[in-house]
């Protein structure tokens, strides 16, 4: 039976992990090979590293750095934030990603989502989508830059789209969520959840153990994405399964 | 000395430096005759079936693959790898393969559920090998043991013999193959932590 899985993120900009609420006030959260290491003792089931840096430089770092980690950590790596070519999905996955995930550019151009699905296959092609909630009503519009522009585009629409153009996952975020602590939005992720077949990661939220397994649960996503319970050492991956599993959601331990 | 074949398709690195990790110096290559002098081959892939099998076909690679099989050199398909193996696949529509195991590789079905959930396809994340025949490449790898997955379609061998393992997701599936010296794998090993690594590690001294 597949286990559900648990995925730390680490945002990383100029070579360095750090952690914000709603992308303000950026911590310094250390080494991102260091911190890939110890998810990895930790049992954690795949990294995900988003680079937060716009710039073409930042680009070359991060490669630099999923280069370092492939080395070192033998499991399924995801980078996103800035992937707008077929050129920057091969670099990354030549540097030793697995799959990539597409936000910004999946909603200019979303050909380029084919094309990368056509290209180097679904299982690498995540499209990242990042939602927030329309005031008032049970609805969430996709936003770009980093949740700073709304599109006008429907999430849930927009997630069925992307599956049809050959998405092989979801990478969700509720922007209202994020950084919060608050849990994850669970109406948005179900209402994603049952518009795809794809598998569905759950992010922006976490503060508890408890929204972990309401991520899997209520949400019923494949994956759930959590930043700061891990890297300030609240929690670790470990205990976060153990609860898990305790309260019988299938986890690898 | 251990050839990863490099025809354009996915993450060839993680398993070279999976080998390396484990003791084995490998090497990438797109030179059909590295392939033919190596002591093990190992054929990975990620991507569509039909690209897969016309990059092998235009890099020169079929009949290097066929040989080196034949004569019995240790030979470990990986995701892709293990598909390309069969004689076709419907990813696509109809697609011929190297045809050296019979057998199909076809889609999961549609509609799948288990325990009120739908189960997505890809079939994405870490499942258990249930073991059917014994093999020195899963040595020290225990029933149940979790590796990652990551595929739309599965392959459907025509002799149950080759079976090495089936995991579970909606139906019961063959998650690897071996055959003397071929082994294949619909996981990844060399993203599946420890337990991938030690295969690797089998199959670097299998002989």
């Amino acid at each position: 039976m597949l286990t559900k899985r648990i995925i730390p993120c680490l945002d990383v900009t100029g070579g360095r992990v750090v952690k914000g609420v709603q992308f303000l006030e950026l911590r310094d959260a250390g080494d991102p090979v260091e911190i890939a290491e110890m998810y990895d003792q930790q049992g954690a089931d795949e990294l995900t590293f988003l680079d937060i840096t716009a710039s073409s430089d930042g680009r070359d770092t991060m490669v630099d750095v999923v280069r370092k980690t492939a080395e070192r950590v033998f499991m399924p790596l995801t980078v996103g934030g800035g992937i707008r070519t077929v050129d920057d999905i091969r670099r990354m996955l030549n540097a030793g990603a697995d799959k990539v995930s597409i936000n910004t550019a999946a909603v200019f151009n979303p050909d380029f989502v084919r094309e990368a699905a056509e290209r180097f296959g679904s299982q690498c092609t995540v499209v990242a989508i990042d939602a927030r909630q329309v005031p008032g009503e049970q609805r969430w519009e996709v936003y770009t830059h980093g949740g700073r522009k709304p599109t006008g585009i429907d999430a849930v629409e927009w997630a069925g789209r992307m599956e049809s153009f050959g998405a092989g996952e979801i990478l969700l975020t509720s922007m209202d969520r994020d950084g919060t602590k608050d849990g994850y939005d669970i109406p948005l992720t179900r209402a994603i959840v049952d518009a795809v077949s794809v598998p569905v990661i759950a992010s922006g939220g976490v503060g508890t153990l408890e929204h972990l397994y309401d991520g899997f649960t209520a949400a019923g996503a494949s994956a759930c994405l959590a930043a700061s319970i891990f890297h300030f050492r609240q929690h670790t991956v470990r205990e976060a399964k153990e609860y898990l599993r305790a309260k019988g959601v299938n986890v690898r331990l | 000395m251990i050839a990863i074949i490099d025809y354009g398709m996915g993450n060839l690195r993680s398993v070279q430096k999976g080998f390396e990790k484990v003791g084995f110096a490998a090497v990438v290559t797109a030179d059909p005759k590295v392939v033919l002098e190596a002591e093990r081959i190992v054929l990975p892939g990620v991507g569509a079936f039909r690209d897969c099998m016309r990059n092998l076909e235009t890099g020169g690679f079929v009949e290097p693959i066929l040989r080196v099989i034949r004569e019995g050199r240790p030979f470990l398909g990986i995701c892709l790898g293990l598909q390309l193996l069969f004689t076709e696949s419907e990813e696509f529509g109809s697609h011929q393969g190297l045809d050296v195991i019979p057998g199909r590789v076809v889609r999961f079905p549609d509609g799948m559920s288990a325990s009120g959930e739908k189960l997505p396809v890809p079939h994405m994340g870490w499942n258990q090998l249930s073991f059917h025949c014994q093999s020195p490449v899963f040595a020290g790898i225990d029933e149940g043991t979790n590796v990652y997955f990551v595929h739309s379609y599965y392959v459907r061998p025509e002799d149950a013999a080759v079976v090495a393992t089936t995991t579970g997701y909606g139906i019961e599936f063959c998650s690897a193959i071996c055959k003397d010296n071929l082994v294949a794998t619909q996981f990844h090993p060399e993203k599946s932590q420890e337990k991938g690594l030690q295969i690797l590690k089998n199959f670097g001294a299998m002989s």
